[in-house]
């Protein structure tokens, strides 16, 4: 048996199929994934996510400290619960974690991922030796995202004292209540909350967006609406080995102040100035089939790259990949699909957006 | 609790059998096959005519979760296949046992179901 958030029981309750992911015991999902799926897509539902690993920065030096461990710059946050997205980054310029930074009140939340929790605790631990800045893990608070057009109205609906805060929320910003956390981000390409809560009071604020017509929501729709939603997945997409400029992350790497020395610049300078060797696209396949992460992609006259991610998507009712190709790939490759050569394309991502196809 | 229709015989490979007045016989996937695949969106049904033997990989069965093989679960000829199935595969989590049914085979064995798993053997292999 794996590690269990405060929702477990609710996850039984639902009739969640559990399964082992990165050491806890989640939802995949709770009956039909499609189902839960097209509900984000098209009205509200919700995601427990307590697993992740929420850290918290302060002291004086905890801006220079973030400002050497991660690739994008904290300094650009202007004004209080303000989020970013960023790599941090090795020595070699690989991505050891991708994570939110929210600028909070003289300190900062960052939201790291559970798989890779004690590698980033321990670079981060390391790191600050230098600096006069703290870090704080938040164990004891639960997450919940409720994604979909309809999720912050409904989510107003059970937190009505907090109506008011929750709908002057502006996209990509978080504002503390307390312990409580309302942050307008998300994992799916909808609008919507990620919410932390102390995990003593997370089951009822569960039981009460159940109420207000949130359907719960496993893991397995999370992957197809980031998947659709063009968002990486850490250890799929990206890993230690692999650049943000090989990981459609380039828009994260903050180059300016030029004299901002973040680990992993000089790695990747280096790897701009030789050459990228390979990218990450999105590959739609309009026929028959699902691609799935390991399988080669061939591409004619360049070379092969392979899947990261694939998947059926609903939304689009035929297969969307992201896959790491050779950099000068065009618009046109061949998956090998159980021994054969099927022709696909190469489109620019997102794939949805608010519901809607967004790729030519 | 999977569901498995005692009226039915069943392989290793979760493939159900049933036998038609004319000698025929019916081949789907079972409850519990489709329970454990997720929510299908692809089928991939073999021609009608060819001649298998048991175990041949025949058909290809795509979940969001992941691809699997249909196997033939006895030697003999595919005579018809459900092509409405592959218009909705929705319908194999939905009625595994009626409407979506796979492929009819003439067995080269008449006899072949005889030695197959009853209801019983099969719940107990699914427990």
């Amino acid at each position: 048996m794996g590690k269990q958030t405060p929702l477990y029981q609710q996850h039984l309750d639902a009739n969640g199929k559990i399964v082992d992911f990165g050491g806890w015991d989640m939802p995949i999902h709770y009956g039909s994934q499609l189902q839960e799926h097209n509900v984000v897509r098209e009205d509200a539902g919700m995601f427990d996510v307590s697993h992740m690993t929420i850290v918290d920065i302060a002291g004086p030096e905890a801006l220079a400290y973030l400002q050497k461990i991660l690739a994008n710059d904290v300094s650009k946050l202007g004004f209080t619960g303000k989020a970013l997205y960023t790599g941090m980054l090795n020595e070699e310029g690989g991505v050891i974690d991708d994570l939110i930074v929210y600028k909070m009140d003289g300190w900062y939340r960052t939201v790291v991922n559970c798989g890779t929790r004690e590698k980033d605790l321990a670079w981060m631990n390391k790191q600050i030796a230098a600096f006069d800045a703290t870090l704080t893990e938040r164990p004891e608070l639960a997450m919940v995202a409720v994604q979909g057009p309809n999720a912050i109205e409904k989510v107003k609906q059970v937190r009505s004292e907090q109506a008011d805060l929750i709908g002057e929320l502006k996209v990509f910003q978080g504002l503390p209540v307390g312990e409580w956390f309302y942050a307008r981000t998300g994992y799916t390409g909808e609008d919507g909350l990620e919410i932390i809560v102390p995990a003593a009071e997370v089951a009822e604020f569960w039981e009460a967006l159940i109420a207000a017509g949130v359907a719960p929501t496993g893991l397995g729709a999370r992957d197809t609406l980031r998947l659709e939603a063009g968002m990486n997945l850490y250890g799929n997409d990206m890993d230690d080995s692999i650049s943000p400029l090989q990981a459609g992350m380039g828009w994260t790497i903050a180059w300016e102040p030029a004299d901002r020395d973040f680990i992993g610049r000089k790695a990747l300078e280096a790897q701009k100035a030789a050459g990228i060797p390979s990218k990450l696209v999105g590959i739609v396949l309009e026929t028959r089939g699902v691609m799935r992460s390991h399988q080669k992609v061939v591409i004619e006259g360049i070379g092969e790259g392979e899947i990261t991610s694939g998947t059926f998507s609903p939304t689009l009712q035929h297969s969307i990949a992201m896959a790491r190709v050779p950099y000068d790939t065009g618009s046109e490759c061949n998956i090998e699909m159980r021994g054969k050569l099927i022709p696909a394309r190469v489109v620019k991502m997102p794939f949805v957006r608010n519901g809607k196809k967004v790729f030519e | 609790m999977s569901n498995i229709p005692t009226e039915l015989k069943y392989v290793e490979s979760h493939e159900w059998l049933r036998k038609e007045a004319d000698g025929t016989i019916t081949v789907g996937i079972t409850d519990f096959a489709q329970a454990a695949l997720g929510d299908i969106v692809f089928i991939e049904l073999p021609e009608v005519g060819t001649e298998v033997e048991a175990d041949d990989d025949i058909a290809v069965v795509e979940s969001v979760k992941a691809a699997s093989d249909v196997y033939a679960p006895i030697a003999g000829k595919i005579v018809a296949v459900n092509e409405d199935l592959a218009d909705a595969p929705e319908k194999a989590n939905e009625d595994p046992y009626g409407d979506a049914w796979f492929f009819r085979m003439e067995p080269t064995d008449p006899n072949v179901l005889d030695g197959l798993m009853s209801a019983e053997d099969y719940a107990a292999k699914c427990e």
